[in-house]
């Protein structure tokens, strides 16, 4: 079962569904009765990305294709990628991203869609010794859209690879991110944002495999969710048998800002191995209401009072970025968006 | 300047205030002391607006304006400050940035303009300086992890500027120390001007040896029970509640 499959093969019974369940909570089979006609090739300008001003290269796709990134060892670049659909077509791309050793990418990449397309992605990345990446996803789909990407990571040891992926939401919308970790002092970070408002509906989803000794991994989720939105985060890491020393945390915490938004959480932690440390930790809530007071009694008007709340909890993941520019591209997108 | 009349209030449908009356003149101070349970907690938050609490019957009114009718940043932008017992920690916000933010919400909402960033900065350092706070803790979200003294300089940072006209100080002494309340009183002190009122809300006497209050009032049962000069302060300390409880 897999979207791309249903796509190419132009058939709903390779749709994934309730029935898989990695997917009851984004259920395609049951939302898609036909797959809309194959996308047409796009000729037309699509403008300017929001992280072209900090790439030194840009590639863009436009309904679908395929894409090759490889950084030789030792060389550095900032790639901005777009993954761009154009009307209610349906298609799927391909990316391929390669490091040498001790190469360092930043990898830019957007997702934007006009309308209700139906769209998959696959990006396979794989880092050789000491490489380092960090992925920012920026998912800003349109409401009718169904969008999906699948990122399949493969680290190496002291290979270090950090990722936010910030998220809007679509009509469905998920965002999946399978790392193999192979221990060694790589260190892995798997931030992501999400921000639903309207009908949207958006899923994160994160498979770790820690397949060796000495490996870390850090996860930082965070989402706000209003109107009749639904958001879902699930998150699994296995430690293997033997892979000892491994340092996994794993943090998922939502708000919910009104009676019919909706979130959806599972944190999964599949330990085999004897000696590690493992946490995670979950929370859903709405705005600490003490706090909402405290900042109305100093004069913040109520809607100020709660934007600069919102914003200051997502703030922590946004922090968490480590290019500076990037940084400052997501924290606005994100104070426009809980502005709204 | 403040004005309550036969304010009655209730929490969860329990009445808390029973009918309190209290008349705090521009240029004055006024205490309330009053065992736990008396109603002091609510003192401060009826004034201010504070969800779930609710009027059922009297006024409160701030040179003659209802404040009852305001939203609690209107309150806030017509000078009623509330200096809370457990100051509320914010992540991810630098204390700078929320007091710029509160001095900026509360100049537009009085149809001032918005105060300009080196204006802020130096009032913020003169006034940080003061109050003995390190500048750089001022780049902190605010309150997180500061000790319980801290938060109150905090308060009273916050308080000198925003220059309110009217302050509500809940339990302002809890948790500090002799050399942190002495910095704290200093910082209260330096605001007694001829235009200002403040309410001091306290369970001990303590805080009066530094904030020297024109009025003491003995807050029982949710009414005022007694009225006095300074020197009901030190019977209290004496002699205790125990008979003011009787009489509520």
């Amino acid at each position: 079962m897999s979207l791309a499959t249903a796509i190419r093969d132009r058939d709903v019974a390779e749709l994934p569904g309730k029935r898989d369940e990695d997917w009851r909570w984004t259920d395609l089979r049951g939302l898609i009765r036909a797959l809309p006609e194959p996308s047409s090739a796009f000729a037309g300008d699509v403008g300017e990305g929001p992280f072209d001003a900090l790439a030194d290269d840009c590639r863009t796709l436009v309904n679908g294709g395929e894409a090759l990134i490889a950084l030789p060892a030792n060389s550095k670049a900032t790639v901005a990628l777009r993954l761009v659909s154009r009307g209610a077509g349906s298609h799927a791309a391909s990316v391929t991203v390669t490091l040498g050793a001790n190469a360092r990418l930043r990898l830019l990449e957007t997702y934007e869609s006009d309308a209700g397309s139906v769209s998959q992605t696959s990006l396979t990345i794989v880092l050789a010794d000491g490489a380092a990446v960090e992925r920012i996803v920026l998912a800003r789909d349109h409401e009718d859209a169904v969008s999906v990407s699948q990122a399949a990571v493969r680290l190496a040891p002291r290979a270090e690879f950090g990722q936010t992926i910030v998220a809007s939401g679509a009509r469905r919308q998920r965002l999946e991110t399978r790392v193999i970790h192979p221990g060694g002092h790589a260190t892995l970070r798997l931030d992501g944002i999400y921000l639903l408002a309207g009908k949207r509906h958006s899923d994160q989803t994160t498979v770790v495999t820690h397949e060796s000794t000495d490996g870390a991994t850090i996860q930082l989720t965070k989402g706000v969710v209003r109107d009749q939105a639904r958001g879902i985060f699930q998150g699994r890491i296995v430690v293997a048998e033997g892979a000892d020393h491994t340092d996994a945390r794993m943090g998922h915490h939502a708000l919910i800002l009104s009676d019919r938004a909706e979130v959806d959480a599972k944190p999964e932690l599949e330990i085999y191995a004897d000696d590690v440390a493992c946490a995670h930790g979950n929370t859903v809530g709405a705005l600490d209401e003490d706090a909402l007071f405290y900042a109305r009694q100093r004069g913040l008007p109520e809607a100020d009072a709660r934007a600069m709340l919102t914003e200051a909890f997502i703030g922590e993941v946004v922090d968490r970025i480590w290019f500076d520019g990037a940084r400052d591209v997501v924290r606005d997108w994100a104070a426009e968006r809980l502005r709204a | 300047m403040l004005k309550v009349q036969n304010l009655h209030a209730s929490v969860d449908g329990k009445e808390i205030l029973k009918g309190l009356s209290l008349d705090i003149p521009a240029g004055e101070v006024h205490a309330i002391m009053g065992p736990n349970g008396a109603g002091k907690s609510t003192l401060s938050y009826v004034p201010t607006g504070r969800d779930g609490y609710e009027v059922t019957s009297g006024s409160a009114t701030l040179d003659g304006e209802n404040l009852l009718a305001l939203a609690p940043d209107e309150r806030a932008a017509r000078g009623v400050f509330l200096s809370f017992q457990y100051p509320l920690e914010i992540p991810g916000v630098p204390a700078l940035t929320f007091i710029r933010t509160a001095l900026n919400a509360q100049r537009k909402a009085r149809g001032e303009a918005e105060i300009t960033a080196p204006e802020f900065l130096k009032l913020a350092r003169a006034k940080a300086g003061d109050l003995k706070i390190d500048f750089d803790m001022l780049k902190r979200a605010l309150n997180v992890g500061f000790s319980g003294g801290e938060k109150k300089r905090m308060e009273i940072l916050q308080m000198a500027m925003l220059s309110p006209r009217f302050l509500i100080l809940d339990e302002t002494d809890s948790g500090l120390d002799i050399d942190a309340l002495r910095i704290v009183s200093d910082g209260v002190n330096a605001l007694r001007s001829p235009d200002r009122g403040m309410l001091v809300i306290t369970h001990y006497q303590r805080l009066l040896d530094y904030i020297k209050p024109d009025r003491v009032h003995v807050l029982s049962g949710g009414r005022i029970v007694a009225t006095g000069g300074p020197e009901l302060a030190h019977e209290l300390e004496r002699e205790g509640y125990e008979r003011y409880e009787k009489a509520a």
